[in-house]
């Protein structure tokens, strides 16, 4: 087979986000709806880069209180203590538990900040119109859709612990505001992920996107 | 465009190349020869193998979210937790935003999966499947990536190694329930062709074609 390297959109057939069903638009700037499965039909996700950077953005500016705050206080009767995710880490180390500080420092720390750079980087590289290493660039937003859930560790860590230890007046461990935010930049950037269309990356350079992006 | 034609052919969704899938052996795999991308899977049984998971995750489900995951004791005092529970106490504690989120990350999302597969698989085992099917699939692909089961599970883990410095923490029946829901969600997916089930569906108009299927 003679390599043709033609995009749906540049042959005028849009793929159904849902069922993958390729139709031809009657209307190219209004595609309607999937004949088969019924889900409205998009070229490219819509907005994908404002949306995408709005969530970015939002996340970014939780992940600083999401790791100044403390996300656990303990209180026993010789006093409170209250416990950021990065105290959490040291004392789990300086405990004994290397392997395990390990895991929450990967899923708590590295993984969210991982996740903000590259989905930045994804986001740069297309609005610059870069058509170099695809194919990595599309690998890394895969990666960072499958990995990115695991940074969820953290608040579900905080909320065992609290569910178990709440044995008053001996000792009660209370959750802290930095869960909220941290669990913010999860979710946000979990949404960011979906929203950001990995077609785009192909698209650079291309016939097709100076007509419709 | 011919129905036959649109099937064989797809837009990837990785990078919108089109190109036509050939006929998979069982057990095959295509993929994307632009961006690495798997286009089409074809499991050896596609209908029966991801019905009888899906049933054993439905009753796995039942018995993790029903039964104590785990129970502390010290001196004398003793405390347990389901997975609900978890989440409520975050409620009590004054954090309904992340009460909300974990029980929908962990029960409400993988319910939801769990449940519409199930009709889906039992729908499309005698075609043309109703068109609401479609609408079940959509839904389920938007649960997929906030069934966090998995990461729960680690994450009560942690919690619980931390916690074992303090108090005697035993693990409950529900913990190993959770152990074998989350071995059963990815064997859903692994085992489950998507495409299987839009063939046997009923499109947008009510027409059903048994020659392409």
């Amino acid at each position: 087979m003679a390599a043709v390297t033609m995009s749906g959109a540049e042959a005028g057939l849009v793929s159904c986000e849902t069922c993958r069903l390729l139709s031809r638009p009657a209307d190219p700037s209004e595609p309607g709806y999937c004949p088969r499965c019924g889900a409205e039909l998009v070229w490219r996700r819509r907005n994908s880069i404002q949306y995408a950077w709005a969530f970015l953005v939002a996340a970014a500016i939780c992940y600083i209180p999401a790791n100044v705050l403390p996300v656990l206080h303990t209180n026993t009767v010789t006093g409170s203590e209250a416990d950021t995710i990065m105290s959490g880490v040291i004392f789990l180390y300086t405990s004994g538990s290397w392997p395990l500080a390990l895991v929450v420092l990967v899923a708590s720390v590295m993984i969210p900040l991982g996740k903000l750079i590259a989905l930045a980087y994804l986001l740069i590289t297309v609005q610059s119109g870069s058509v170099r290493s695809n194919r990595d660039r599309t690998r890394l937003y895969r990666m960072v859709e499958i990995i990115g859930r695991w940074s969820m560790l953290d608040v579900f860590v905080d909320t065992f612990t609290v569910a178990l230890v709440q044995l008053q007046p001996l000792m009660s461990v209370e959750p802290g505001a930095g869960v909220v935010f941290f669990m913010a930049v999860v979710v946000l950037t979990v949404i960011a992920v979906q929203l950001f269309d990995p077609r785009l990356i192909w698209d650079a350079g291309r016939r097709w996107e100076a007509r419709h992006v | 465009m011919s129905r036959a034609l649109a099937l064989e052919t797809v837009a990837c969704h990785g990078c919108d190349l089109l190109q036509r899938i050939p006929r998979l052996p069982p057990g095959g795999k295509a993929r994307c020869r632009r961006c690495g991308e798997t286009l089409a899977t074809r499991p050896a049984d596609p209908l029966d193998r991801p019905l009888a998971l899906t049933l054993a995750a439905a009753v796995a489900f039942v018995v993790a979210n029903s039964i104590p995951l785990m129970s502390l004791a010290v001196v004398g005092r003793s405390a347990r937790t389901t997975v609900i529970g978890g989440a409520y106490e975050m409620w009590v504690q004054g954090f309904p935003g992340i009460a909300v989120t974990v029980a929908f990350c962990v029960v409400v999302a993988p319910a939801v999966y769990i449940a519409f597969m199930l009709t889906v698989l039992l729908a499309a085992r005698r075609p043309p499947a109703p068109h609401w099917v479609a609408e079940l699939m959509r839904w389920a692909d938007v649960m997929r990536p906030w069934s966090m089961n998995e990461v729960m599970l680690l994450g009560v883990l942690v919690s619980l190694i931390k916690i074992a410095e303090l108090a005697t923490v035993t693990p409950d029946v529900g913990m190993f329930a959770l152990g074998a829901l989350i071995a059963l969600l990815p064997a859903i997916m692994v085992t489950f062709d998507r495409e299987e089930i839009w063939k046997r569906v009923e499109w947008a108009d009510g027409t059903y074609d048994p020659e392409v299927a």
